[in-house]
């Protein structure tokens, strides 16, 4: 019998953690060159205060906040994954689970940032723990946020811990004594014995039993933060569902991006992650996309029929007023990442007509985008009822003509439509959650209405926070295989017992 | 224990501002630009608007037009969201029924502000500025409670701040009261709003005590409270315009 992990694997997954070539430090320094102007700026504000935001009277919470439940969101990715996908023993998820666990970890890692820069007094943290009070929902949301970064790192030390051993055992002779030392040291004595094996097993079914409860519990506490309060547009007992289920579609669709971003980088990866991956979980994203969409019908649908005083107002402005650009905007990038994860799914057919040739999609693309554009300007002459509903029906026309048009060449490219699909959902849910707190914000009860759009500062916060996010990634994967080494052997050994 | 209360005859108010001022100048709430107070950073504990507020000031067509006004100060809910949310007690209702603010304690997270469905909370952007003069101006009385700033002494940049009913005032009366030997009565204490009220529209008191004024005219017909369907349970009351 062969041996199950080859000299090619160690060669594919091991060797290129030592290399530190060209390409690595060109990353870090495009990433760096990313992350640094925010960080300057925060340094600013920090000295400043917060009137550097375009944050004022009532709108106190701003793009910090959207980007904090989108982080959150985000790391649901990890959870679902991992974890349901190991108790229910689906064998594909073997190769992908490193990546997801640890986008949750990292995912986490910058959410918690958010809080910081979004807070009047940051060195005034600790007052969270010297007089906490476990009434205030900010005070579940820090205390749940902590809960599931340990427990997501726990798990995620877990499951790295066969592979640190696997590392300290091939690491190259002449790699530096500090990684063999941090190898060795992390491995904590691990030598795969049965008993180990047993263990290791157990501890994990349990941890993915204890993660779940957690994460579900952090995306609704998230969602209670605006809930709780007596403000028109969140008094909404379906925000802590809707969060959890935005959560779980954001977070496939980040882990989508993560995995396409990691092949692409290390071209060997596309041995492990293979198209099966990407076919199967695209299954759960698509259902995900319509348990969203029955979500969105809900909380839109209701109170736009009662029409209640307070209520509508609100969401007048997102289906007809300021909003209704990122409101409309949201939903149509929604419903084209359906249906590309859908047209994936479709029979490929060679079709004559012209209306699915890819030229004619690109062109209706750009029609669509510019009657999007005259739709979302305000300007009077383009609101005069007769324009408006022809631009409307015209719009209509033009996104299902280019969606039809460009189906087939998303038919033909599973990897990159995947892609484009998770950026779709990802920049949408992003659009949500600013859906979700700005309408209200801006829409106070006794409160003059205002408007509110991030300054520089935190448009630059915002991508530095990003660009944290994938150093670490990138750091992080250089220290450690992104490809779970012993689940792969698993799986070949489960391939091999099975007639394989 | 007294549960202090402020009612607001808005039959009487002739909508000054008096109020406004009187309050800025007693609790040194800072200045800010035009171009900073356009984009709603003001600062006003006492605020002075026209109702209701989303829509234009004068109702009607020439010559029946209408035009309401409000002062607003702290409703100092019995059930305030703010008291609810924040996650430090940085805000807290005190004994005698005044929701209060430990600016040393605020962590700035704006929970409450949020929360508030009155808007009577403000946030400091900036560290605190005035200009000219004005500077020389500024109410020097210091309230500190177990070391921690709660009164009218300039406030830090990064916290939230609002409206105490001038309980300094109260404290002040009560050291005077005790210094005098003597007992301290209800009516030595009002807030700069109320002493200031062009109109006498503003009356303050112990709302437990029936024979106080706030208490009999809580009892008004006219009697009524800001957005009265919160569910803070606001305690502030007002006379509505007959």
């Amino acid at each position: 019998m062969q041996p199950i992990i080859t000299a090619q694997d160690r060669e594919n997954l091991v060797s290129p953690l030592f290399k530190f070539d060209r390409q690595f430090w060109m990353t870090i320094a495009a990433l760096l060159v990313v992350t640094l102007p925010g960080l300057a700026l925060y340094v600013r504000q920090l000295f400043l205060g917060l009137g550097v935001t375009d944050l004022n009277r009532p709108v106190f919470w701003g793009a910090y906040l959207v980007n904090f439940i989108f982080l959150i969101g985000i790391s649901m990715a990890g959870t679902v994954i991992s974890a349901v996908l190991h108790l229910l023993k689906i064998e594909w998820r073997r190769p992908i689970t490193r990546i997801a666990e640890s986008l949750t970890v990292f995912g986490l890692m910058v959410a918690g940032l958010q809080i910081i820069m979004d807070m009047g007094r940051p060195d005034r943290l600790v007052n969270t723990l010297l007089y906490g009070r476990l009434q205030a929902p900010l005070m579940w949301d820090i205390a749940s946020l902590t809960l599931y970064l340990l427990t997501a790192s726990f798990a995620l030390y877990l499951q790295l811990l066969p592979d640190i051993a696997f590392m300290r055992d091939s690491t190259p002779e002449n790699a530096p004594t500090w990684r063999k030392k941090l190898y060795s040291t992390l491995s904590l004595g691990w030598r795969g014995n049965k008993e180990q094996w047993a263990r290791l097993e157990k501890a994990i079914t349990t941890v993915s039993v204890i993660l779940i409860p957690i994460g579900v519990s952090l995306h609704t506490v998230t969602s209670w933060l605006f809930s709780t309060t007596v403000q028109p547009g969140w008094k909404s007992t379906i925000l802590g569902p809707y969060f959890v289920v935005g959560a779980i579609y954001s977070g496939i669709g980040l882990l989508f991006i993560a995995t396409a971003f990691a092949t692409q980088y290390n071209h060997h990866l596309k041995g492990y992650i293979t198209d099966t991956f990407y076919k199967n979980l695209g299954w759960i994203f698509i259902v995900m996309s319509f348990v969203w969409f029955y979500f969105t019908l809900n909380e839109t649908l209701v109170v736009t029929t009662e029409q209640e005083t307070l209520e509508f107002p609100v969401m007048a402005a997102k289906l007809f007023g300021e909003f209704a650009p990122a409101f409309w905007g949201m939903n149509v990038l929604m419903t084209a990442a359906t249906w590309i994860l859908i047209a994936l799914k479709l029979p490929v057919k060679a079709r004559s007509n012209p209306l699915f040739k890819t030229a004619t999609g690109l062109v209706m693309t750009a029609l669509a985008a510019v009657t999007f554009a005259a739709l979302s300007m305000n300007i009077p002459a383009l609101h005069a009822s007769l324009v408006k509903t022809i631009l409307l029906a015209a719009f209509i026309v033009f996104f299902i003509l280019a969606l039809l048009g460009l189906t087939g060449w998303f038919q033909a490219r599973l990897i990159p439509s995947t892609v484009i699909a998770s950026a779709f959902v990802l920049f949408g849910m992003w659009l949500e959650r600013w859906n979700i707190l700005m309408p209200t914000l801006t829409h106070a009860r006794i409160i003059p209405y205002t408007t509110y759009f991030p300054t520089a500062t935190e448009i630059a916060l915002t991508i530095s926070t990003f660009g944290i996010l994938t150093l670490i990634f990138v750091i992080f994967y250089k220290f450690f295989p992104s490809i779970s080494i012993w689940e792969v052997e698993a799986g070949r050994a489960i391939e091999q017992k099975n007639g394989g | 224990m007294a549960n202090w209360c402020m009612v607001i005859d808005l039959e009487k108010c002739v909508a000054c501002q008096g109020c406004s001022v009187a309050c800025r100048m007693e609790n040194n709430t800072p200045v800010v630009s035009p171009d900073e107070a356009k984009n709603g950073r003001a600062i006003r504990w006492n605020d002075v608007f026209p109702l209701p507020v989303h829509i234009a000031p004068e109702q009607g067509e020439y010559p029946n037009v209408k035009t309401h006004y409000a002062t607003r100060p702290c409703m100092h809910c019995e059930n305030a969201p703010c008291v609810k949310t924040c996650p430090v007690q940085a805000t807290y209702i005190d004994e005698e029924g005044i929701v209060r603010q430990n600016y040393d304690r605020c962590i700035g997270c704006r929970f409450c502000t949020v929360a508030c469905p009155y808007g009577v909370r403000y946030f400091n952007w900036y560290a605190p500025q005035w200009e000219g003069s004005l500077e020389n101006h500024l109410n020097p009385d210091e309230l500190s409670v177990n070391g921690s700033l709660e009164g009218p002494a300039v406030r830090p940049v990064g916290v939230v701040e609002k409206c105490t009913y001038c309980v300094h005032r109260l404290v002040k009366a009560r050291e005077r009261a005790a210094a005098e030997g003597r007992e301290f009565r209800a009516d030595e204490y009002v807030p700069a709003c109320v002493q200031t009220c062009t109109g006498k529209a503003r009356y303050f008191g112990d709302l437990d005590d029936p024979d106080s004024t706030v208490s009999q005219l809580s009892k008004s017909l006219r009697a009524t409270h800001l957005l009265e369907d919160s569910g803070a349970h606001p305690k502030t009351l007002y006379l509505a315009e007959g």
